[in-house]
């Protein structure tokens, strides 16, 4: 099989323009960047195909020429279908992205980020070799029960499972102050400096009715 | 029932670990809005498969490997698939923590799935991509075809995306995102290396591939191998390519979570395994390998040791495991592969049983972070049960299956004693001992210590807002317990279990049965 150079080199071309763009921490570009690298691999398919022939159908065209091979077509075709539909989930998930934070960008994970500060800060406070909260029992919050104080109906005490609503669990009570779902997402909003504006598009949280509580 | 007859059946029953699932899927789908109806359908679909399952192992050991061509199309063309010890073991493993999983999330209710996002999540999706989900993973286990491998691992990548941005809450889109490049990548490389390998052999066929790849030039083949390799590793979180694994499995619900943690680094195993048995017998690269293997062991558990949420330090062990499993690969021996198989099994199950364990402490403690949880063995006994048989489990504490599938790769380790293999005997008992100090760390601070609670700062306040605290219920508990329960048959059973490997493994040895098996004894064109 002689492959051909010029697709050779055009495959070559996209994957590399691919993997650079994938490294990029916009979810767009990192997007177009597995488009690119998947187109491609499809013409890397096509090189590994072969010389080019006539239509793989029986009673068609010349007998005497070879056919081209189908099976790396069908496998292109498949992988096609394949990088359309991770594109349109990828899609989804930049526009959600985008919706709630206004940007398109990877970010870090925060607990990476705060154990990775941890180290550099040498911050033992938390390790075994610390005093730390460990040591201390009676550094209990003031404003919640110590656990052992929720009363006992655990495992298994509980006539419906589904039944346990968010919110109002009986072990609720050590937090007298808990908001609503509204608040807390609030809460998390806030929480981010660059918040520009929670989207209206967003639905409201609905108020849970008692028939959604199970349905999972 | 005549030889001829069972064998039949049994291969009828070979599509059905792929088939059912996807068909229940559907059909979950339809019936979403109608919660009773849905769960009937997904709990009636895995217990057919985990019957299935259990038979298709029974007729794999007793019967020899199975063969099916998919549409009558005949190999090397047309799809083949083959169940042989090892595929119809990891189907079985995979449906039973499935089902455990479902289970589960039935148990644990809707409300709980999608708080974060205030009841707006499109929860009735859960049962069909999970079912999906289990389609795909069969089909990357009984496969014979190569490019067919890889639309399982599409099949199965799809669906794990869904579930890991369920809710679409910020913490998982950011995960998710990252998540889903990798992945993508990983299958980019795992594609680039199909084209290669057609280019170079002209067949996707496994058991074509097995005779055609062994005629290659050594230099050629070795770059095809690598890249396979390379795309599995990712899957499977080998190191240095596991940093994705930490940040993206913690996040999602607790169910997700856990069948994430025990099958989809498997099926990178899995995959990893099946390719260097069975394409590249000769050149098994056996200090790549182990040089992997030693690395994936160690960092993964000196970053666990780091943490401080119990998710995130169990998804590190998790990575750390991965290296035992793929020491046994590397060694090629058949004790070697033995053990590598048996350890597979048994940490798919402990693993999701962990993570499920990590969701009840969640549910009763309110947190995963250690420095906020405490005195949870006084306030839940059972919990505390639950989690330490696991726990010691995976620590490889006698007489659990961790501690024989050890011994197990141990005992393979020291009949080829190279300095490197030495190397691997010592990291891998430190990487036990470090599990053990990690898992000791969860327990003496979350069930042991008295009930302190760190004070509410301005830091934290946000934060504990969101803690809730509930009861367990039993729906939860249950199937929680259900698969400790397994866990601990896996010791129990370990004989006849040991005695499955070993032939699974002396099966893998032979590649040429496989290929005989797929051109009918035949000429391999």
């Amino acid at each position: 099989m002689s492959p051909d150079l010029l697709l050779c080199l055009l495959a070559g071309l996209l994957v590399g323009c691919g993997v650079h763009l994938l490294l990029a921490r916009s979810v767009v570009r990192a997007l177009l960047g597995f488009l690119l690298l998947g187109n491609g691999i499809n013409l890397l398919f096509v090189v590994a195909a072969g010389p080019r022939g006539r239509p793989p159908i029986v009673g068609l065209g010349e007998e005497s020429q070879p056919m081209a091979d189908p099976l790396p077509q069908a496998m292109s075709l498949t992988a096609i279908v394949i990088t359309l539909a991770m594109t349109g989930f990828v899609l989804a998930l930049a526009h959600r992205s985008w919706q709630l934070s206004r940007s398109d960008v990877v970010e870090d994970d925060p607990e990476d980020a705060r154990i990775g500060l941890r180290a550099i800060e040498n911050d033992m406070s938390e390790s075994d070799f610390h005093g730390g909260v460990d040591a201390d029992p009676r550094h209990v919050d003031p404003d919640e029960a110590p656990p052992g104080t929720v009363p006992e109906e655990d495992d298994g005490s509980d006539p419906d499972p589904d039944a346990a609503p968010v919110g109002s669990a009986p072990g609720e009570g050590a937090e007298p102050g808990v908001p609503g779902s509204d608040d807390a997402e609030a809460g998390l909003d806030a929480d981010r400096p660059d918040h520009v504006d929670p989207d209206p598009s967003t639905p409201e949280p609905p108020a849970r009715r008692p028939g959604q509580e199970g349905a999972l | 029932m005549s030889g001829e007859m069972l064998h039949t059946v049994l291969t009828a029953l070979v599509p059905l670990p792929v088939l059912l699932p996807l068909v229940g899927a559907g059909i979950a789908l339809v019936v979403r809005t109608r919660t009773r109806l849905q769960r009937a359908v997904s709990v009636t679909t895995m217990s057919l498969v985990l019957v299935i399952a259990i038979t298709l192992l029974w007729g794999a050991d007793t019967q020899g490997r199975l063969l099916v061509t998919v549409g009558g199309w005949l190999p090397p063309q047309g799809i083949t698939l083959v169940v042989d010890r090892l595929a119809a073991l990891m189907v079985l493993v995979a449906v039973t923590v499935t089902f455990a999983v479902l289970l589960y999330a039935i148990g644990q209710g809707r409300g709980a799935m999608d708080r974060e996002s205030g009841g707006n999540a499109p929860v009735p999706i859960f049962h069909p991509t999970l079912l999906v989900l289990l389609s795909g993973v069969s089909t990357t286990f009984i496969s014979g075809d190569l490019f067919h491998l890889y639309v399982g691992f599409e099949m199965l990548l799809a669906a794990s995306f869904v579930l890991l941005t369920l809710g679409a809450t910020i913490d998982r889109v950011r995960a998710g995102i990252s998540y889903v490049f990798v992945s993508l990548a990983s299958s980019s490389v795992f594609l680039m290396a199909l084209a290669m390998i057609y280019a170079a052999t002209g067949t996707v066929n496994m058991a074509q591939l097995s005779v055609r790849l062994a005629e290659l030039e050594p230099a050629t083949a070795l770059v095809l191998q690598v890249l396979l390799l390379t795309g599995f590793a990712v899957k499977a979180a080998v190191f240095p390519m596991s940093g994705w694994l930490p940040d993206a499995y913690p996040t999602a619900p607790a169910p997700v979570t856990a069948v994430f943690a025990g099958l989809l680094t498997k099926v990178g195993v899995y995959a990893i395994l099946r390719t260097q048995t069975l394409l590249f017998p000769a050149s098994p690269l056996p200090d790549l390998l182990l040089w992997a293997s030693l690395l994936t062991m160690l960092v993964g558990i000196l970053g666990a040791v780091a943490q401080d949420d119990i998710k995130r330090l169990l998804s590190f062990t998790l990575v750390s495991h991965i290296g035992y499993m793929l020491f046994g690969v590397a060694l090629a021996s058949p004790a070697g592969l033995s053990a590598s198989i048996y350890y597979v099994a048994h940490h798919i199950t402990i693993q999701t049983t962990l993570f499920l364990v990590a969701g009840l402490i969640e549910r009763r403690g309110g947190s995963t972070s250690m420095s906020r949880l405490g005195g949870m063995a006084a306030m839940s006994p059972g919990l505390a049960v639950l989690f330490l048989v696991p726990a010691l489990n995976l620590g490889g504490i006698p007489p659990f299956s961790g501690f024989l599938g050890k011994v197990g790769l141990l005992q393979a380790g020291a009949e080829q004693p190279t300095p490197l293999v030495v190397a691997l005997l010592v990291g891998s008992v430190l990487t036990s001992l470090l599990t053990l100090y990690a898992i000791s760390r969860v327990w003496s601070r979350v069930f042991w210590r008295p009930p302190s609670v760190a004070p509410m700062t301005e830091d934290n306040r946000l934060e504990r807002r969101y803690e809730r605290r509930f009861a367990l219920a039993p729906g939860v508990v249950a199937p929680t317990a259900a698969l400790v329960l397994v866990g601990v048959a896996l010791t129990v059973a370990a004989g006849p279990l040991l005695a499955v490997t070993d032939r699974a493994a002396a099966e893998l040895l032979r590649p040429d049965g496989y290929v005989a098996l797929v051109f009918g004894g035949g000429e391999v064109p």
